[in-house]
């Protein structure tokens, strides 16, 4: 018999280490799907972040750079620059991407480099133990704010994707969730339309992902799940922010030093 | 090919370019930003690739993403940037990527000052960043040597798969010098297939590569360790060089001096001889892995009372000189580190005054 559901070529046989109700797992799992789908995985390089996905290595399987904290869009850049032809994306959490990586990850999706990041957004630092992230709620109380996210103190959590989205360069640049089978399917639409503009050499691309953290929320899978519907979501809306027609501008339009 | 007046900041840029390396990535910092205006029209002509980074921190880290995807690649900086370059450095060692870093030293500490400078002498040999980790450092004192250091500087990486640093004072960056680029020098780009994440298809296989420098495990990352342990051994036996200068007969001092500081030295020492003072001169070109035997069987020949450290700093490399002499003669240090270089009056006058002192 056929089988009709199967592991994606692209991933180990390999447990993985995530937390009960994490859902890395499903977005690993959407970024392999993708891999397959475009017959890319002897030509794609994988960034590995630091925090909870640092050994996404250990379950998608192809060639991977393990990042220090951050840095991924300027090794993705590196890379990128000297193989064109290879397929670079890198994976990135909020810590790492909002926090101590904001730098690169502007300057890279103003260049127009033509990777793609899977940027997972859960509201909490990971791996460290639930400190704060520059994504978390106010009020959200996290081991560095046990009282609270106090936005008076520490500013308003940062829309990653809007920030981008306000860039001139064109890019694709969207938000996307996997609470539910609806939202997974649009997740994956998402992540393989970001890989094709990559592929087409079109724009930098960017797919937030709301994901969830049960430990370190505090919080069964099921409330976890709930909790970025009711709390996430709204602050966090869900959609395109920005698609590379969307805004026809050319050096011509914006006006050159010559 | 005939030789061609040249800035040294733009000879290291052309050196790397008939060395093979066709990838720089940079932020301009002074006093070594001709490197990255040269390249900026440079590469293009040789279908290379330029890229004016967002800081000294995303620079490094394309360093590090190219030198994985297997090509050759260098940048180069001056102190502060290579202080945030410094983190990169680490995790290169520790991915075992080989890549090359120019600096071309100007006064610290803090921003300091843009005028010449040795005092990264420690930074690059003993504490380039975090973890037990290690560059091949090689310190030019012409453009000529520069040029050539360079051009010897990446299959030096790709040997060890460990990053080389050219540390060159300001002005080695900034003089004009005749140079050229010597063809015996160019070199072909080592199979990386091994390790490289160059892309399956590319190298033919069905297994990927990893390119990375966390080990959990205690036991792995020890043997990590113990692999650039034995790198950074084997750099001391088979890499270690140096100039030995006017130490033929007996003479009454030994300097120890490198780079700019060292030209110095021997027009002192030039002029001091016609004085029937006779000096004898040990010039590292490599500092890490340092001359130590030289730099010993120097400081123990028969007559010599003395060994000085003239270097632009407040005094870094006379740690390293003091460590081979171990104690058989008195060693000094004499320096400046705030951009003036010091003239051969003064070591002249530091020498006479050093031997009329024992």
């Amino acid at each position: 018999m056929a089988k009709t559901f199967k592991k994606p070529d692209c991933m180990t046989d390999q447990k993985t280490h995530y937390c009960p109700g994490c859902t890395h797992g499903i977005i690993h799992r959407l970024v392999a799907e993708t891999i397959d789908e475009l017959g890319i995985r002897g030509r794609t390089v994988g960034i590995a972040p630091v925090g909870c996905a640092v050994l996404a290595y250990n379950y998608i399987d192809c060639d991977f750079q393990e990042a220090a904290h951050g840095r991924a869009p300027a090794m993705a850049t590196g890379i990128k620059r000297v193989r064109p032809d290879l397929m670079v994306f890198t994976y990135q959490g909020d810590g790492d991407l909002a926090s101590i990586g904001m730098g690169e990850i502007i300057h890279a999706a103003n260049r127009g480099e033509k990777f793609t990041t899977i940027f997972v957004n859960n509201a909490i630092y990971g791996m460290t133990g639930g400190q704060m992230a520059p994504t978390t709620m106010p009020n959200q109380r996290t081991t560095t704010t046990p009282f609270g996210r106090k936005s008076d103190e520490v500013g308003m959590p940062i829309r990653v994707a809007e920030l981008l989205g306000t860039l001139v360069t064109p890019g694709y640049i969207t938000r996307q969730t996997v609470i539910s089978p609806k939202y997974i399917q649009k997740a994956k639409r998402a992540i393989k339309q970001a890989f094709i503009y990559q592929m087409e050499k079109r724009c930098y691309s960017l797919v937030e992902v709301l994901s969830t953290c049960p430990t370190n929320w505090g919080m069964t899978p099921q409330d976890a799940l709930q909790w970025v519907q009711d709390v996430l979501m709204p602050y966090y809306p869900l959609g395109d922010v920005k698609v590379p027609d969307s805004e026809k501008v050319t050096e011509a339009a914006a006006g050159t030093a010559n | 090919m005939p030789k061609v007046l040249m800035k040294g900041n733009e000879a290291i840029a052309e050196a790397a370019i008939r060395a093979g390396c066709l990838n720089y990535f940079a932020y301009p910092i002074t006093p070594q930003s001709e490197v990255a205006e040269y390249l900026s029209w440079r590469m293009p002509e040789v279908n290379g690739v330029f890229l004016q980074g967002e800081s000294e921190v995303a620079v490094s880290y394309m360093i590090f993403g190219a030198a994985g995807a297997g090509v050759r690649v260098f940048t180069t900086s001056s102190s502060p940037g290579i202080s945030l370059m410094s983190e990169a450095i680490s995790y290169l060692c520790g991915a075992q990527l080989p890549a090359v870093f120019v600096n071309i030293m100007r006064g610290g500490p803090g921003l300091g000052g843009i005028l010449p400078s040795q005092a990264d002498y420690l930074q690059a040999t003993k504490g380039i960043g975090h973890g037990d980790c290690r560059l091949l450092v090689m310190a030019p004192a012409s453009v000529q040597e520069a040029a050539e250091m360079v051009m010897t500087a990446f299959p030096l990486a790709e040997k060890y798969r460990n990053p080389v640093m050219i540390l060159g004072d300001g002005l080695i960056g900034q003089m004009m010098e005749p140079v050229e680029f010597p063809d015996q020098l160019k070199s072909e780009a080592s199979n990386k297939d091994g390790w490289a994440t160059n892309g399956m298809d590319h190298r033919g296989s069905t297994t990927r590569n990893l390119v990375k420098s966390l080990f959990l495990d205690a036991e792995q990352l020890n043997d990590n360790n113990l692999i650039l342990r034995a790198k950074y051994e084997r750099m001391k036996k088979e890499d270690v060089r140096w100039e030995c200068w006017n130490t033929e007969e007996t003479y009454d001092a030994l300097i120890v001096s490198y780079g700019t500081m060292s030209r110095v030295c021997k027009t002192a020492i030039s002029m001091l001889k016609e004085e029937g003072i006779e000096v004898g001169l040990v010039r590292p070109q490599t500092l890490f892995p340092f001359p130590e035997q030289a730099v010993r069987q120097a400081a123990q020949k028969e007559g010599c009372r003395v060994v000085l450290s003239v270097e632009m700093s407040m005094g870094q490399m006379v740690e390293d000189v003091e460590r081979c002499v171990q104690g058989a003669l008195p060693v000094k240090w004499y320096g400046k580190c705030g951009g003036d270089v010091p003239t051969p009056e003064e070591i002249i006058d530091l020498v006479k005054t050093t031997l009329s002192s024992l």
